[in-house]
């Protein structure tokens, strides 16, 4: 463990509950207040808030302080059970996907050897939620907003599973720390100076999985399920009190989440070259133990470079009608994966 | 259904530079020609220009309870009531004259829509367009303001802006 202290089990566990919790609300709270009241409203050539703290920097305080004051309401004719729990799935998706993502040599929650797998299996349960929440709330904005929810996710999945197989293909495994150590100890035609993020060769695959990820967000380009100018909010409509602020925090958390794993398949994770301090690719153990701090640093500087692009693009378009999102998706993304797909299979042998 | 037509590559990355613009804009220090287009409201306050319809003020003395301006309003939120007095005659030995005088001048600002048909309307130059903004109340009846109220408003009218070059003057009397 980290520090090179033997924690009991139960000592362990609590160390990881914390971990989780903070890793997904960190990065919520540095989305919301960092892109999402700021970068929008200096976008809009506002200021955003200001008055709560310094630059407005407790206001999320005074949003969650609000959220949880409100009435716990749930509609007449609505299925009470299954719409209590339906924010509570898609949150429980978002803590599961940061189970898997590796900070540091040692700081991670499960070293997991099917993770790429399971993070795409898990990723979807949020799916689930949304469809739970759409149905149950007897409200036909929020079923319209369910069912697009669902077919926008499901049509959205696929070019991420295949942007994601090139990542896989070419590091060959599917184990999340793995594919970091690979991208930290490869070399570039011989030269290992900056190791080989497979942003330079999955460039199309990053692509895709970038847009693919903000179709799961359902961020604005594809906010064709929460639209609000038609379906009121959607499958949040019938949401009040903290059950929405739990939707709320789901939403930019998953956005986090998701920055993470794209830094660990894409730009190198939380490792730095280990050509610059000749550390051993197969043997983790010769890594310095400084890196379980600075690593989760630098995956957070990552995180947010890569939400700070999902916020911007989110932003900056209008949205897609639901027939161009489907064609989107099935038209364009998923031939191009395919084909890239395809090709790094070829170079993968060829070299 | 014709196809729809595709997102153009150059149009998207141009809009991304829009808004990336306008935040580097937002975030440049004020001395530098930068800032946000908006204004912290009770911290600092934008000037309303100078014709601005913010509140209507009433000039008493010019008022002569006519009417016109109760009767044209769309929504009577006007409210005048008045009666005729004697007052002493212009030249000695004349007969005295009957003047209309004021007793009650109220406008309901919950009802006003300010369309400025009354200021328009009235023969007398006794009703003008403040720029004054900040009247609001905690309570719905506490926006009706009598004319006292309105008087006092009369003194944040702005003056009347010139007349343009080769505009017909009004004649007097």
């Amino acid at each position: 463990m980290i520090l090179a202290v033997d924690l009991p089990y139960w000592a362990q566990s609590l160390l990881r509950v914390l971990g989780g919790t903070v890793a997904v609300l960190l990065p919520a709270g540095t989305i919301v207040y960092l892109f999402l009241f700021k970068m929008m409203s200096f976008m809009q050539s506002r200021l955003g808030p200001m008055e709560a703290g310094p630059y407005g920097s407790l206001q999320l305080f005074a949003e969650v302080g609000k959220w949880l004051q409100k009435e716990d309401i749930s509609p007449a004719m609505a299925d009470k059970r299954i719409f209590r729990m339906a924010p509570l799935v898609v949150l429980v998706s978002t803590f599961l996907l940061v189970a898997v993502v590796p900070f540091g040599p040692d700081a991670y929650f499960t070293d997991f050897d099917a993770g790429v797998f399971y993070m795409l299996a898990v990723s979807s349960i949020s799916t689930l939620g949304i469809l739970m929440a759409g149905w149950s709330s007897a409200n036909k904005y929020s079923l319209l907003g369910g069912l697009r929810a669902a077919g926008q996710l499901i049509a959205y999945e696929l070019p991420m599973v295949l942007a994601v197989l090139g990542v896989v293909i070419q590091a060959g495994t599917m184990n999340l720390q793995h594919i970091v150590v690979k991208q930290n100890s490869d070399s570039i035609f011989g030269w290992d100076g900056i190791g080989n993020p497979y942003i330079f060769t999955q460039f199309i695959g990053f692509i895709i999985f970038m847009i693919a990820v903000q179709a799961e967000l359902t961020q604005t380009p594809f906010d064709m399920p929460i639209a609000e100018s038609e379906l009121v909010s959607g499958y949040m409509t019938e949401y009040s009190g903290f059950r929405f602020l739990i939707f709320f925090i789901a939403e930019f958390a998953t956005a986090g989440v998701f920055a993470l794993i794209a830094s660990v398949l894409f730009l190198g994770g939380w490792g730095v070259p280990f050509s610059w301090f000749g550390w051993d690719a197969a043997d983790t153990g010769s890594i310095d133990n400084w890196m379980n701090v600075v690593g989760p640093l630098i995956m957070v500087t990552k995180m947010v470079v890569l939400a700070g692009i999902i916020m911007w693009v989110r932003f900056s378009y209008p949205r897609f009608r639901e027939d161009q999102l489907q064609r989107f998706a099935w038209k364009v993304l998923i031939p191009v994966s395919l084909v890239n797909i395809m090709l790094t299979a070829i170079l993968k042998v060829a070299f | 259904m014709p196809a729809p037509k595709k997102p153009q590559v150059p149009g998207l990355i141009k809009g991304l530079g829009v808004t990336l613009n306008t935040m580097a804009q937002t975030m440049k220090p004020k001395k530098f020609g930068g800032g946000a287009a908006t204004v912290q409201y009770p911290h600092e306050k934008e000037t309303p220009p100078i014709r601005a319809r913010g509140v209507i003020a009433l000039r008493e003395d010019n008022c002569t309870a006519c009417m016109l301006c109760a009767r044209s309003c769309p929504d009577w939120c006007i409210y005048i009531e008045g009666h005729k007095e004697l007052a002493p005659p212009r030249r000695a030995g004349g007969a005295p004259r009957k003047v209309n005088k004021l007793d009650r001048f109220d406008i309901d600002y919950a009802l006003c829509m300010y369309c400025g048909i009354c200021v328009e309307v009235c023969p007398f130059d006794a009703l003008f367009w403040s720029p004054e903004y900040e009247y609001s109340e905690p309570k719905i009846a506490d926006l009706l303001h009598d004319k006292s109220k309105l008087g006092e408003w009369m003194e944040t009218v702005p003056e009347a802006p010139a007349l343009e070059a080769g505009a017909e003057k009004k004649k007097g009397k």
